[in-house]
């Protein structure tokens, strides 16, 4: 494995090994124990989009493992605007840094940019592309809460058009045999193309309008956001919006175990009452970020996690 | 018989190349996907709409002391996957070849994908569709991961 552009480039092996390395970081990850795995290496940050979560959570990670990291910054004072290519970008920094993780608006450019690298490249989201990283912290905890990923019933709801975590979610969750419900308004439909590749997977694929109506049978319930700036006008938005919302009234008859995610920032999709039910994970989520982050890069540097790592321990 | 008597609609050509069994109307992409529409120093015969055998109808395209490369040919396979061509030297056949895809199609096409990366022609690494599949043919930009329109494809050449 070269780097991560999508799930694709990981098999199901790879990711629970994976996993399994980010559970036994999470003493690292918590500041409870210094293990600089990664002294000497450098992370470059290029992010050519806003991020507030993922290029956090990706520097958080380097530097709990003592490596170091490097910012493109704000694209706006970069040779970027300037009129330099991805590819004269991709040059310079891959001789700057060991890694690369990058988020880009053009969806592509991190395949692009793999094949312009030395060295390896996570991507962070190019457009309405994928986002692995951010599947492998959903992933991680989906893992924690349920100790599986095989066989659960996953309802996918809001933007599943332009929401890039749920495409390279929901090709990961098929490939461990997962049912998925897709409901979203039906301007913000899962892309054809990705409905066809679940189902070439042998995916049990449902797509609804329905959010609530199918909450009680959900594992998981994934919450996104859904723009205003996807709709023609703020009435049809606030009619759709409305549909996709979660109260903690909602969920008084679902499974004792279901979780609700979401991969922030949210908006209205999850009302506060929620934050206080056993199922939310959101908050337990974004803190998952750093730990499935610090896994992926030791995996794409080939430095070994210690098959024991003790809290507390100096 | 039907298929001797289209050959004759034009004269035959001394030396350069024909390619037979274009699916009808397809000739004139056939020219573009070429380059040979905008090339006046050879002289190219189309024949449109004639019976044939094979394919109800299809179009014939002779172009004349010039004989196309196999990567030239396998531009076809966007229009014309199952065209036949013969390379034609002193009025005779000397070669035939068949169009072939393979499994990747590198700077003939770019990706119709309007938010992909490769829509800055000034980056410089190659335009690559992966060829998902062949009958029916469909095509994947190998970055962006797009599925590719054919009929829009076909205005995008490189």
């Amino acid at each position: 494995m070269k780097g991560l552009i999508t799930m694709d480039d990981l098999t199901n092996e790879d990711i629970l090994s994976i996993l399994d390395d980010a559970s036994r970081l999470l003493p690292v990850a918590r500041g409870e124990t210094y293990l600089p795995l990664l002294e000497g290496k450098i992370l470059g940050n290029l992010f050519f989009e806003p991020s507030t979560r993922t290029r956090m959570s990706f520097e958080t990670a380097m530097k709990r493992l003592g490596g170091d990291v490097v910012n493109l910054g704000d694209v706006k004072t970069s040779s970027v605007v300037k009129g330099e290519t991805l590819f004269d970008t991709i040059q310079m920094v891959d001789g700057y840094t060991d890694i690369i993780a990058m988020r880009h608006p053009r969806q592509g450019a991190a395949r692009y940019a793999q094949d312009a690298a030395r060295v390896p490249i996570l991507n962070g989201g190019d457009g309405a592309g994928h986002h692995p990283t951010q599947t492998m912290l959903d992933l991680f905890t989906i893992l924690q809460s349920h100790g599986t990923l095989e066989g659960l019933t996953v309802v996918l709801a809001g933007d599943l058009r332009y929401g890039r975590t749920v495409h390279s979610l929901s090709h990961a969750l098929v490939r461990f045999g997962c049912k998925l419900i897709l409901s979203s308004p039906d301007l913000l439909r899962m892309p054809p193309e990705i409905i066809a590749d679940l189902r070439e997977h042998g995916a049990d694929v449902i797509e609804t309008e329905d959010l609530l109506g199918n909450i009680n049978d959900a594992d998981v319930v994934y919450m996104t956001r859904i723009q205003k700036e996807r709709f023609a006008d703020e009435d049809e938005y606030t009619k759709v919006a409305g549909a996709y919302k979660l109260h903690a009234r909602d969920v008084a008859n679902v499974k004792a175990e279901m979780i609700i995610m979401h991969p922030l920032p949210r908006v209205d999709e999850i009302h506060p009452s929620v934050d206080s039910t056993r199922h939310a994970r959101y908050f337990e989520q974004a803190f998952n970020g750093v730990v499935a982050r610090m896994a992926l890069l030791c995996r794409l540097l080939n430095i070994e996690v210690p098959a024991e790592i003790h809290g507390g321990e100096a | 018989m039907a298929d001797e008597h289209n050959m004759r609609r034009v004269t035959a050509i001394r030396n350069g190349t024909v390619i037979d069994h274009i699916p009808s109307g397809q000739s004139l992409k056939v020219l573009e996907l070429l380059n040979i529409a905008r090339d006046t120093s050879v002289p190219v015969s189309l024949v449109m709409n004639v019976p044939s055998k094979k394919m109800g109808s299809k179009d014939i395209v002779k172009v004349e002391d010039r004989e196309l490369t196999q990567t030239e040919l396998d531009r076809l396979a966007l229009v014309a996957p199952d065209s036949s061509i013969a390379i034609i030297r002193a009025y005779t056949v000397a070669e035939k070849l068949e169009v072939n895809l393979g499994n990747e199609v590198r700077n003939v096409v770019q990706c119709t994908f309007s938010n992909c990366i490769t829509q800055n022609l000034r980056e410089p690494l190659a335009h690559r569709l992966r060829v998902t599949s062949t009958d029916p043919l469909t095509l994947r930009c190998h970055y962006c991961q797009r599925p590719q329109d054919l009929d829009e494809l076909i205005h995008n050449l490189l």
